[in-house]
């Protein structure tokens, strides 16, 4: 069965078709990317899945179970998280303190307990932070575990952002732009994070402009040009397609590219 | 022992969820050693009733990153059920005072549930409303709060044995302030606090990582809510007397000035500017007509060159490891 799968996304803003009528399915355990131009409607269709905006038209079904428009906490308690394009983090705190919001999901919270520190309390904020540790070293940051987040470097903020999904210990995990703004080697350290979620059994959807690391991780991608689907298939298929060549270097581009490999 | 095991002994306790107790229950024993006369037990008792007032809205601010301007509201629920439940009602002082803090926690879960979804300076105005509203409501029903002049409130008795006395109570209200900074402390080291800690920052990254952020909002409003309200019902009962000032909205401003000026977020803070608020005006009398001016340049001079309040910016400076 897909983990995922969108059927007829659509959304309008205005005028603007930002995503009309978008389908595909992800199987499980595979790293599904999600490519096109600036503008083809990437990020608003991980709004879409992920609950940020409701779409106007169409069904997201997460594991056969239509979890259309629910709210983003309701998507992350059955194991769907996603990361920020722009990272969104947890500023004030520390690094620890950053992932171990990712256990939230799995921890018992009651006001009661909290206000009493139960005995169970303290054993689960030691479990928590156990795990959270785990999470930082699988991308490199356990050193800085007791940093000001607000303090870290923009590739470590990043990779900050993909621990504390992983933390949360995800089904689905939506990645948007994880490369944006890194450099070759942070690139690359992110390219073997997002390898070693497949062997996690943790099923990626990914947007990336890096077209490299699209190539190197994909087990399937899906082209998207002004809210439309465009193309699919696997990494050859797709980077062989004329559709996608002229969509990303226009008619006149993908004939010069043409010419230059020929 | 080396000095410097000694030294890391030290830090690992720094690290504990209660260590903030230390200075606080060193501060509550020394104290009266220092006071010559009765008065000061008065003041320093004030201190933390509004210490536990500013703990409370310190949860919802410092915490969450929600502000509440009507949070004397609440206090003046707490201070009418201690005085209004034993003289109309025949209810005994200490039901009141618990029944005072659970319609305090009804009322804040009620108008929490609307008024949380609204953001910044619409939250703001929101929660001024219910400020408002409820010290209109004490000044109005006059035959059950005796309205602006306000009415008198029975003496706490315990088994037959009434409260008087200032040191009694400064006792039981520095127990009362300590067991609600050991609730606070607890909370911030727990899931819940945590959560309140990323709502504050992003609540959108919260939410994606399964944090109800709209009931963990009302959650914390009801807690501080109940802070507000016990801390009115034992101003009421200090006092004896109560006029619906106690929930007005310069009351609300000034447990916000507190928390401000003490420390968003930190605990000891809320102490120490409940501590600034209460003990200036008295200090400042010597100053007569320009009593309220000196008193403001102080609030102002303490946020230009303590932005970030006082208490995480002196620890930063002894502690020197800022980043």
């Amino acid at each position: 069965m897909n983990v995922l799968s969108a059927e007829r996304l659509s959304i309008a803003f205005g005028g603007v078709r930002a995503v009309d009528g978008v389908s595909f399915e992800v199987a499980p355990g595979i790293v599904f990317s999600i490519i096109g131009p600036n503008g083809a409607g990437k990020t608003t269709l991980f709004n879409l899945i992920s609950g940020i905006c409701p779409p106007d038209d169409g069904r997201v079904r997460l594991c056969g179970k239509d979890v259309t428009a629910l709210p983003p906490e309701q998507l992350a308690r059955r194991g769907l998280s996603r990361t920020f394009q722009n990272p969104q983090i947890f500023s004030h705190l520390t690094v620890i303190a950053n992932v171990m919001i990712g256990r939230h999901r799995h921890e018992a919270t009651g006001i009661v307990a909290d206000l009493l520190h139960l005995p169970a309390v303290g054993r689960q904020n030691r479990r928590t932070r156990e795990a959270a540790a785990e999470a930082l070293a699988r991308v490199g940051l356990e050193d800085m575990a007791e940093w000001p987040a607000g303090g870290l470097a923009y590739g470590d903020l990043k990779r900050l952002e993909i621990a504390r999904a992983l933390a949360s210990e995800p089904t689905v995990l939506l990645l948007d732009e994880p490369a944006a703004g890194c450099n070759a080697v942070e690139t690359r350290e992110i390219e073997d994070i997002i390898r070693g979620f497949a062997g996690d059994g943790i099923t990626v959807v990914l947007v990336e402009h890096d077209m490299r690391l699209v190539m190197n991780v994909s087990d399937h991608i899906h082209v998207l040009a002004n809210g439309r689907t465009l193309a699919e298939g696997g990494a050859a298929e797709v980077r062989s397609n004329p559709a996608v060549i002229e969509a990303y270097l226009g008619v006149r581009g993908a004939r010069e590219a043409a010419g230059a490999v020929g | 022992m080396s000095v410097r095991a000694l030294r890391d002994r030290f830090r690992l306790l720094q690290r504990h969820r209660l260590f903030s107790l230390v200075p606080l229950a060193a501060i509550v024993l020394l104290l009266p050693l220092l006071f010559p006369s009765a008065y000061y037990y008065r003041i320093a008792a004030l201190v933390f009733i509004f210490a536990i007032a500013a703990l409370g809205l310190n949860l919802l601010m410092g915490f969450a990153g929600q502000v509440s301007l009507g949070h004397a509201g609440f206090m003046g629920v707490g201070a009418y059920a201690v005085a209004i439940g034993p003289t109309h009602l025949g209810i005994p002082p200490f039901f009141s005072f618990v029944l005072g803090a659970m319609l305090s926690a009804l009322v804040a879960f009620v108008v929490g549930r609307p008024i949380l979804r609204l953001k910044g300076h619409y939250l703001a105005v929101a929660t001024l409303g219910l400020g408002v509203l409820l010290a209109i409501v004490f000044s109005n029903e006059a035959n059950w709060t005796g309205g602006p002049d306000g009415m008198t409130v029975p003496r706490l008795t315990l088994l037959n044995w009434s409260l008087r006395g200032a040191d009694t109570w400064y006792w039981i209200l520095a127990v009362s302030f300590l067991v609600s900074a050991v609730l606070a402390l607890n909370l911030i080291d727990s899931p819940t606090g945590r959560a309140l800690r990323a709502i504050h920052d992003s609540e959108i990254a919260a939410r994606v990582l399964g944090v109800d952020v709209a009931q963990k909002k009302l959650m914390i409003f009801v807690v501080s809510a109940v802070y507000a309200s016990v801390a009115g019902s034992y101003l009421a009962l200090l006092n004896g007397y109560i006029t619906p000032e106690v929930s007005g909205f310069l009351r609300s401003i000034e447990l916000v000035a507190m928390v401000v000026l003490g420390g968003m977020g930190s605990v000891v803070g809320s102490l120490v500017g409940s501590a600034v608020l209460v003990i200036l005006p008295q200090a400042l009398t010597l100053f007569r007509d320009y009593e309220h001016m000196v008193l403001g340049l102080i609030v102002m001079s303490v946020m230009i060159f303590l932005r970030g309040g006082i208490v995480p910016r002196l620890a930063a400076a002894l502690g020197g490891r800022r980043k």
